[in-house]
């Protein structure tokens, strides 16, 4: 098996004492693998992720990336974000910054790379995602999906070496999710390492090497997309992808 | 109304604007510097600070300033801080801005939603960094409108100097009017000088605060 | 410990004068602000009509109140009516005219912008229920307008409370000045009384107003 970039190791994670949002859980990144992350709301996905990239602190266990512990007050902790690439639900992207100087901001202010070799890259970046031409617009004049398109290029312009999406479509409107989805599909196909939190089933089933499914803060499920979408093994995952299905009304008779 | 009065006066006006100016500038721009620091420690929460902060910003939004340099010019120099009229004019109006300051900027603060910050830092900036590049030049853009009504408020607010005897543009008409019995041209010079101050900040102002709200940001 | 001298606050009637004096810059303001709401509703609605001529002196109307000092304001109608009309006006009245008038202005584009800020969509859902156009204001806008203006209108006694301060310096006799006589009278037996006495302005002033601001800001976190 490839090596272990993150490691979970038996985490909870409460806001009130005696209710864990994440209870004593525990999960591996190997590189080159896409996780992806389902469950109901409020199951503890997206603060899992977040802990990930210690933008929450836990309360019991440890997270490490390649054997160093991220934790909010970890002296290196800038470093190690440097390497976990992260994008959010809501489109994060700077609104003072053209789109690109949202690509470019980190990797020049950051990493402090040569302006114009980041520029250069980011220009890459932005084509690939179809959006070279608005480079010069601010955030407000580009559509959600352009934002978020933007969003991945921004966090993929630092090399990091895991990535991060949190629910990245769930604020889309329908028409948009598809052209994000297509972005980190090429990039699940180039072997990116991805962790995904999502509630597009069929395009998790896509994706996923790996599927994990979470419902109250423990992992109940996890396995190959095949098994895990047609022979789930758990009442409560079958449960959780009814769901998504619908039966055909039948009119009640008159 | 005698123009030739009124022109033989200008001298001692302009010597006058010249002095609320001085001490307008110097203590709006320290009240600037003080209410963004406030506004910060708010912002952040920082302990025991904070809670200073709040008591700060209570004691001086709910007394005029007309009080407080009353209290600073014939109180303090009782406890043995004896400080000059002008000293005084300027620590007053920067105590005073400056809680009218914090609030400015804490509203900006906390208008920039708290992904901004996270996003920044799971780029791998440092907090510093995150709140100099990310969080403090949107909160200061939303800030500007507020911002600028509040210099052209304490700029209005200087006219209370004369009470801790500045020679300024109250004191100069009253003084004048006093003397001469030269009523008219005395406040008609008053509204000129006054205009000439504040007209300037608030044409500027309005238009920094369009190009912040139509041209910013690309809207 | 050192003797701070409180004692000169509570010699013979001083204190009682202090809150005589206080009383006068209540009455002053709650006059004023009484004046101003009254008015104030009235130019806000007037600000929203589409009438250029009452848009033009409205607009100059609120640039003058914005640009003046209060203080100027009260120099002009204190002095300048008694020099110009030939009638010597008290000083007292003199303050009222002029806090009514820069308190209208304030009010009325508080009302302008409470009218303006309700959303399109909440007269036309009001609207596709079938309400008339009284209904609709009745039961729709206005309670959402109120909500909005209350508490900046409570924000406004205040700042009204707070700006009575300045009529001392056209010679009413308020807390302030009280304040002053005080410390003058009793120079030679209390020299340190200054400290005293000015604190004490100090504190009756926040009195005053911390619990109206407390108010406003209570209001404004339950309704917005």
């Amino acid at each position: 098996m490839a090596e272990t970039i993150l490691e979970v190791s038996h985490i909870t994670k409460e806001y009130k004492e005696g209710q864990p949002v994440l209870d004593d859980l525990s999960l591996e990144v190997h590189k080159g693998e896409v996780v992806v992350i389902v469950g109901p709301s409020g199951c503890g996905k997206s603060t899992l992720l977040r802990t990930m990239n210690a933008l929450e602190p836990i309360q019991k266990g440890k997270i490490t990336y390649r054997g160093q512990e991220i934790r909010p007050d970890a002296k290196n902790i800038t470093e190690l974000r440097q390497k976990i690439g992260m994008v959010f639900q809501s489109y994060d992207l700077f609104p003072h910054k053209t789109i690109l100087e949202n690509v470019t901001l980190a990797p020049v202010l950051v990493q402090k790379r040569n302006k114009a070799e980041v520029e250069e890259e980011a220009l890459k970046l932005l084509d690939r995602v179809n959006l070279a031409d608005r480079k010069d617009d601010y955030p407000r004049q580009l559509s959600g999906g352009q934002k978020q398109r933007v969003a991945i290029c921004r966090a993929l312009a630092m090399h990091p070496e895991v990535m991060l999406f949190d629910e990245v479509t769930a604020a889309l409107d329908p028409e948009m999710v598809r052209e994000v989805l297509d972005v980190m599909l090429e990039l699940a196909k180039q072997g990116n390492t991805m962790v995904i939190v999502t509630h597009e089933m069929a395009f998790a089933k896509a994706v996923a090497d790996r599927v994990i499914f979470i419902d109250q803060g423990k992992i109940v499920e996890e396995g190959n997309p095949i098994d895990f979408f047609e022979h789930p093994r758990e009442e409560r995952t079958r449960k959780f992808l009814n769901t998504f299905s619908y039966n055909k009304v039948e009119k009640e008779a008159e | 109304m005698s123009i030739d009065t009124m022109i033989s006066y200008l001298p001692l006006y302009w010597k006058a604007l010249i002095l609320t100016l001085r001490i307008g500038w110097m203590g709006i721009v320290l009240g600037i510097a003080l209410g963004l620091v406030v506004a910060l420690i708010q912002h952040f929460k920082i302990p025991v600070l904070r809670q200073i902060a709040v008591v700060y910003i209570e004691l001086i939004r709910n007394t005029p300033l007309l009080v407080q340099l009353f209290f600073l010019y014939y109180a303090l120099p009782r406890l043995g801080l004896k400080i000059d009229a002008e000293a005084c004019g300027v620590l007053g109006l920067s105590l005073h801005g400056g809680a009218y300051m914090a609030e400015v900027f804490r509203s900006g603060l906390d208008g920039v939603p708290a992904i901004q910050a996270q996003s920044a830092l799971a780029l791998g900036m440092t907090r510093g960094q995150a709140i100099r590049k990310v969080i403090l030049p949107q909160a200061i853009s939303t800030s500007v409108p507020a911002f600028v009504a509040n210099i052209i408020f304490l700029l209005k607010e200087t006219s209370v100097f004369s009470a801790i005897s500045l020679m300024d543009l109250m004191f100069t008409a009253k003084d004048l009017i006093g003397l001469y019995y030269t009523t008219i041209e005395c406040l008609v010079l008053l509204v000129i000088f006054y205009l000439l101050m504040l007209l300037p900040v608030s044409i500027i102002g309005s238009i920094v605060e369009r190009k912040v709200r139509y041209a910013g940001f690309g809207d | 410990m050192r003797d701070l001298g409180i004692d000169i606050l509570f010699k013979g009637v001083n204190f009682q004068r202090l809150l005589e004096g206080l009383w006068v810059s209540m009455r002053i303001s709650l006059i004023s602000v009484a004046i101003s709401i009254v008015l104030g509703l009235l130019i806000g609605a007037l600000m929203t009509l589409k009438n250029p001529v009452i848009k033009v002196i409205t607009r100059i109307y609120l640039e003058i109140v914005r640009i003046m000092p209060q203080l100027v304001l009260l120099f002009i109608v204190f002095f300048g009516t008694t020099r110009v009309l030939g009638i010597n006006i008290d000083a007292e009245y003199a303050s009222i005219i002029v806090f009514s008038f820069w308190g209208t202005a304030e009010m009325g584009d508080l009302v302008r912008s409470a009218l303006i800020s309700i959303p399109r969509h909440q007269y036309e859902s009001a609207a596709a229920l079938g309400m008339n156009r009284l209904q609709t204001f009745q039961k729709i806008i206005l309670p959402q307008t109120l909500r909005r203006l209350i508490p900046n209108s409570i924000n406004l006694i205040t700042r009204m409370i707070k700006t009575t301060s300045l009529v001392m310096m056209i010679g009413v006799v308020e807390v302030l000045k009280v304040g002053q006589q005080i410390i003058e009278a009793n120079r030679t037996t209390d020299p340190n009384g200054a400290f005293v006495v000015y604190g004490a302005v100090f504190v009756l002033y926040f009195i005053a107003c911390w619990p109206i601001s407390m108010l406003a800001r209570y209001l404004e976190k339950r309704w917005n």
